[in-house]
């Protein structure tokens, strides 16, 4: 499916979070684009938590979220940041890791 | 790119002191409450630390709690760089009256795909002004937004919105920005959303570096346009002019003596006014630290306290050198009442010397002070910076009703009236002393120019340095010039001579007159008894020469009487004789 795969042999889980702020349209399109390119991508192989920033203000000071919203993805490294609504799909998948740059 | 504060605020802007010293007198009391403002300059011009002494001033003196979000530096960084301003962050952050936060964006993290906006930075300052009840922020750098996101146009709309969420959540901020080319922040955004924008640059001429501020815009208020110089020492941030106190002070008209008896007799007989501002210039060696030394002596004498800059030696030296002219300085050193403050003006820039001053003045609170010499400082400044440093030096002293004595030293050849930093205009009174050449001997001269206020001598005095300290003689002054020195005793000499002189001709001629007049009256005497013996042998001879008439007479008529009786005797004749000699006392 992806060559990145081979670089971590083992079976590999894609933790990511996804930071958003209230229930914009922006909010809803990135979240309906993320499970759109995990489903397509990472089938199995990830855990997403959805973080409401109004609701957890002070859980933006941990991942440095200014920008909203924002993917992140500590595991596995690097950490990576992916902002926006998430709809240019290929960028997407650069910045997870799963496309080479 | 109104604030929303606009329309809450109708009335006069209201404004925040930020307790900077100086600051809050030129933007007339601080800065906007409840509005935004941008402080831009370039690296290390001092926006940080400016925006920092806000908040620390905030929290220490108005009780107001701040909230500091760096962009650039940890909060631990923070801490550690200003301690060594004298502001201690932690203590602050642990009363709850501080917070620091490090907003840290990696670029190469991101990757940005579709649209976003910021309103996670806007949750986390949120978050963090509610808990501790900010009511001042500082963004410090805002800008590192730009470098932080790709697409300028949302960073630029998100930044004008967090103005306006800032303003709409009452709080005053502060957000700095790095100067730009062509416009004051390097994005040209910053300063037009703000209400409050100023600049500080910071200038290295001639190897001395001037800070200075400008406020180049302040909705709603009057401001100063000027630029103004500030300082960043271990105490914080100062900015110049430190006040601005004008021509409001009072006029004391109790009178000091200068220390020099004869010199106090010049100015009216009682010296100087209090509070009053004294300037001593003339040429190398006249005596300007000496007289600037009885000055500080006769204040320390009357228990008071004097305050010595001294820019060109040492306080040992000093001591040392006044010995020699009778003046113990040390034991008013010893005493605590003398302060000596040496340093060389080159150490450092004009605005420096004029806060340390201060300083030491507020510490010290002498009544009097010298300052020795003002010229050394143009070395430092230019002619209009070291003016106005001076006219504030004089107000701040004058407002403490401080005797200060300045002094300055004027360039040989040229007219001592016309050098001296073109502050002789600042002063009450103008001593000036030169050196006089003649008769191979160089002696000094020493005259009051002028003297506000107090009717003063015109008079020349002849200086004298003496281990007994400094005295002042009577000039000979007369048709041939003024004499001093040598030449002046011998001259004075040559005059007594010639008075005593004088003054035996003037009783020989006197003499002579007395003698004339008695000699006439002699005279007058001696004509008038001339005159009687001629009158009385005139009278005599005519009284003899009557007598024989009447003599001869008598006898004619004996001889008619005797021819009537022979009958032929003429009768037409008659006697002459009481004719004259009827009138005996004839005068001429």
């Amino acid at each position: 499916m992806s060559a990145t795969l081979d670089r971590t042999s083992p079976p590999q889980t894609w933790h990511l979070k996804l930071y958003i702020a209230g229930q914009t349209p922006r909010s809803i399109a990135a979240l309906a684009n993320l499970n759109r390119i995990c489903q397509e991508n990472l089938a199995g192989k990830y855990t997403c938590q959805v973080i409401d920033l109004l609701e957890n203000p002070q859980l933006a000071k941990g991942d440095q979220i200014l920008a909203v919203p924002t993917l992140v993805k500590d595991v596995p490294p690097p950490l990576r940041k992916i902002i926006g609504d998430l709809s240019d799909t290929e960028r997407v998948l650069v910045g997870l890791d799963l496309r080479p740059v | 790119m109104t604030t929303a504060s606009d329309a809450a605020a109708p009335a006069a802007l209201s404004k925040v002191p930020t307790g900077i010293q100086g600051f809050d007198e030129i933007t007339e009391g601080g800065l906007p409450k409840g509005r935004v403002s941008l402080v831009a300059g370039a690296a290390g011009s001092g926006k940080t630390v400016l925006a920092m002494g806000f908040l620390v001033n905030g929290a220490e003196k108005f009780n107001e709690p701040g909230l500091f979000v760096s962009f650039e530096e940890t909060a631990r960084d923070l801490e550690t760089n200003f301690a060594s301003q004298g502001f201690d962050l932690r203590r602050l952050q642990q009363q709850g009256l501080l917070a620091l936060d490090h907003i840290h964006v990696e670029r190469n993290e991101l990757e940005e795909t579709g649209d976003y906006d910021l309103e996670g930075l806007f949750v986390r300052l949120g978050a963090e002004i509610d808990q501790i009840k900010a009511k001042r922020v500082v963004l410090d750098t805002i800008e590192v937004l730009f470098s932080a996101f790709t697409n300028e146009v949302i960073v630029r709309s998100e930044i004008k919105r967090l103005f306006q969420w800032l303003a709409d959540r009452g709080v005053t901020a502060i957000v700095t920005g790095e100067s730009g080319e062509k416009t004051i922040t390097r994005h040209g955004l910053e300063e037009y959303v703000a209400d409050f924008v100023v600049v500080l640059t910071h200038l290295v001429n001639d190897e001395t570096a001037t800070r200075r501020l400008r406020i180049v815009k302040y909705r709603g208020s009057a401001h100063g346009t000027n630029e103004f110089s500030f300082l960043i020492d271990r105490r914080g941030i100062s900015v110049l002019p430190i006040s601005s106190l004008g021509l409001r002070h009072e006029a004391p008209t109790e009178r000091l003596s200068s220390g020099i008896a004869r010199l106090d007799e010049m100015l009216g007989g009682k010296g100087i006014y209090r509070g009053s501002s004294v300037l001593v210039s003339g040429t190398a060696g006249t005596g300007k630290t000496s007289i600037a030394a009885h000055f500080v002596d006769a204040a320390c004498r009357r228990g008071e306290k004097a305050l010595y800059f001294a820019f060109e030696e040492s306080p040992a030296q000093i001591a040392r050198n006044m010995a020699s002219i009778g003046l113990d300085l040390d034991q008013w050193q010893k005493k605590g009442r003398l302060r000596i403050h040496s340093e060389r003006p080159q150490n450092t820039g004009l605005e420096m010397h004029l806060v340390r001053m201060n300083r030491e003045i507020e510490e010290f609170e002498p009544s009097v002070t010298v300052v020795d010499p003002i010229t050394n400082l143009t070395s430092i400044g230019t002619f209009s910076s070291v003016r106005s440093t001076l006219t504030r030096m004089i107000d701040a002293m004058k407002s403490r009703q401080i005797t200060a004595l300045f002094t300055s030293l004027t360039e040989g050849g040229g007219s001592p009236e016309a050098t001296d930093v073109g502050v002789s205009s600042l002063m009450d009174t103008w001593i000036l002393l030169r050196n006089l050449e003649a008769g191979g001997e160089r002696t000094r001269g020493l005259y009051v120019l002028k003297a506000r206020g107090m009717a003063h001598s015109n008079q020349v005095r002849e200086f004298v340095l003496s281990s007994g300290g400094v005295d002042l003689l009577d000039i000979y002054a007369g048709a041939e010039g003024f004499l001093v020195g040598a030449a002046r005793s011998a001259k004075e000499a040559d005059e007594r001579a010639d008075a005593l002189t004088l003054a035996r001709a003037i009783e020989e001629t006197e003499h002579e007159i007395a003698r004339k007049r008695q000699l006439m009256a002699a005279e007058l005497e001696r004509l008038k008894a001339q005159y009687e013996a001629e009158i009385e042998s005139l009278e005599n001879a005519a009284f003899e020469r009557r007598m024989r008439q009447e003599a001869a007479a008598t006898g004619k008529a004996a001889v008619r009487a005797a021819r009537a009786d022979g009958g032929s005797r003429s009768a037409g004749k008659k006697p002459a004789a009481p004719r004259r000699g009827s009138r005996p006392k004839a005068r001429p």
